[in-house]
């Protein structure tokens, strides 16, 4: 029989958790390595004059955003103007629920996992861009309202390349849960990233658009769409949006590791540590990717999804099938 | 008692957006709050253990049917103004045709024994649907595909004739 007090305390107590680890490290830390990585990237230095090398600028930022008032627009929809912005943070939050961190022990280090593990996960996926869209609706700015149909048809579009690369996963491991696909992979050529190689590049580059990052972040476009959805929003709810973007990064990072870089296992150091350094060599690659690559167009960018991602998705989990049949 | 407490959350949840859905002068509003709605669905299906029918559930109609919907409320000319306002004629015959429905409904549920089902719940679904889609249901499955193969080509049709 299930304990409910106790199951509900120990929710809420997680939920903290998780949110502030979602805050410091994916938001607060991701920001910084961000602007570092760019910086790196472009010749310059980066942020440097706010402690040590730089490394309390994004502190500052944040508490610069807690001060700021919040500004809601004379003509915006007032109750789903401010929805919005947590729709997309709590989406961002509830997908490191079935995201395996590491071991202690004999315990696998994981909110829950779930025996639906990475339905779970494309479904909260999906859950943002509901965010988006009445955001930029309710902002009734048309930039905003641009922003978030471009993100709706993007978002839609690269879901299904995401979740054929799921599913390829999923008949390779026999199973959805997150922690059997991570023990379904044994050493270095066991790894999903050998065996399910054409999925491990569509799920790279549809979790690279599914997060609207470069060279996918037509809904943001600063240079066409000034920020696109959020253009109107200002302090905090400005920066709730900023943590769904960068907690949803970070399960990105975290899934692909999960699914393709044998997630915690790894020779030597402790599972939690390993799991980390793959979390952020798929961060730094998104990052990498970011400041490398312009903008695609927005015809560009559906063409690659229903043209080429799509078909080949469909054809690799035939012959992912095929494999495992014969 | 927990479960009975869930039971109750979550059927209000679902009936009060619900009335939103329909209630609401604000046509995106509407579409809106059938998140809730199916969410609260959602939650349901995990009370009786169709963990992955909820999850399914969310994916298809939340992150992809309200989406859909929003999006072509969007697009159309008079969907995208907040002060937009809409208007509904056929209230008494709605509210009819639904209480109609619904007396037929309990009549049905509460005339009907329900006898405990055999054999114990399976502990994970997915596979029990899916081997269910691919033997004895394999027609309707098949059947089904079908339809929704003409469907995506009659709209291709559409689509294309209007340029």
């Amino acid at each position: 029989m299930v304990n409910w007090p106790l199951e509900i305390v120990k929710a809420g107590l997680l939920a903290v958790v998780i949110f502030t680890f979602m805050a410091i490290v994916g938001a607060m830390f991701g920001v910084l390595l961000e602007r570092k990585v760019g910086g790196w990237i472009q010749a310059r230095l980066g942020p440097k004059h706010v402690g040590p090398q730089g490394l309390l600028q994004t502190v500052a930022d944040t508490v610069k955003l807690l001060q700021k008032e919040h500004i809601t627009p004379r003509a915006a929809d007032v109750a789903i103007f401010n929805t919005a912005p947590l729709i997309v943070a709590v989406a961002g939050l509830m997908s490191w629920i079935v995201i395996p961190f590491g071991t202690l022990g004999d315990r696998v280090l994981i909110v829950r996992d779930l025996n639906i593990g990475i339905v779970f996960f494309a479904a909260m996926g999906s859950v943002t861009v509901i965010g988006i869209l009445a955001g930029g609706w309710a902002s009734n700015n048309k930039y905003s309202l641009l922003g978030g149909l471009r993100s709706a048809s993007q978002m839609i579009s690269y879901e299904l390349p995401l979740a054929m690369a799921l599913i390829a996963v999923a008949m390779e491991a026999g199973t959805l849960s997150t922690v059997g696909i991570v023990n379904a992979q044994e050493g270095w050529l066991g790894s999903f990233a050998f065996r399910q190689f054409p999925a491990f590049v569509i799920f790279l580059i549809s979790a690279t658009a599914e997060v609207n990052r470069v060279p996918f972040d037509l809904p943001e476009a600063e240079s066409e769409l000034v920020a696109g959805y959020f253009s109107e929003y200002t302090g905090m709810r400005f920066a709730l949006f900023q943590l769904g973007e960068y907690g949803e990064m970070f399960a990105m990072a975290a899934m692909t590791t999960t699914l393709f870089l044998g997630g915690w296992r790894g020779p030597l150091l402790p599972p939690l540590v390993w799991f980390l350094l793959k979390m952020y060599a798929v961060v730094f690659f998104l990052m990498w990717v970011r400041w490398t690559y312009p903008r695609f167009r927005l015809d560009q960018l559906l063409n690659l999804s229903w043209k080429v991602l799509l078909p080949a998705g469909l054809v690799w989990i035939l012959i992912t099938g095929y494999r495992i049949t014969f | 008692m927990g479960q009975l407490a869930a039971f109750i959350i979550l059927s209000i949840v679902t009936l009060a957006s619900a009335v939103v859905v329909v209630g609401s002068k604000n046509i995106v509003r509407s579409a809106l709050s059938l998140i809730p709605t199916l969410l609260g669905i959602a939650g349901l299906y995990i009370l009786l253990h169709a963990e992955y029918v909820a999850g399914i559930q969310v994916l298809i109609y939340i992150g992809a049917i309200t989406v859909l919907i929003l999006f072509v409320i969007m697009l159309t000319e008079q969907g995208t103004g907040a002060r937009f306002r809409q208007v509904n004629e056929q209230v008494l015959a709605g509210v009819l045709a639904a209480a109609v429905l619904a007396v037929l409904l309990m009549a049905v549920f509460f005339g009907t024994t329900w006898a405990p089902g055999p054999g114990a719940l399976p502990q994970y679904t997915a596979p029990a649907i899916g081997s269910t889609f691919l033997s004895s249901a394999i027609l309707i499955f098949i059947v089904t595909s079908f339809v929704l193969l003409v469907a995506l080509m009659g709209a291709i049709v559409i689509a294309r004739r209007e340029r």
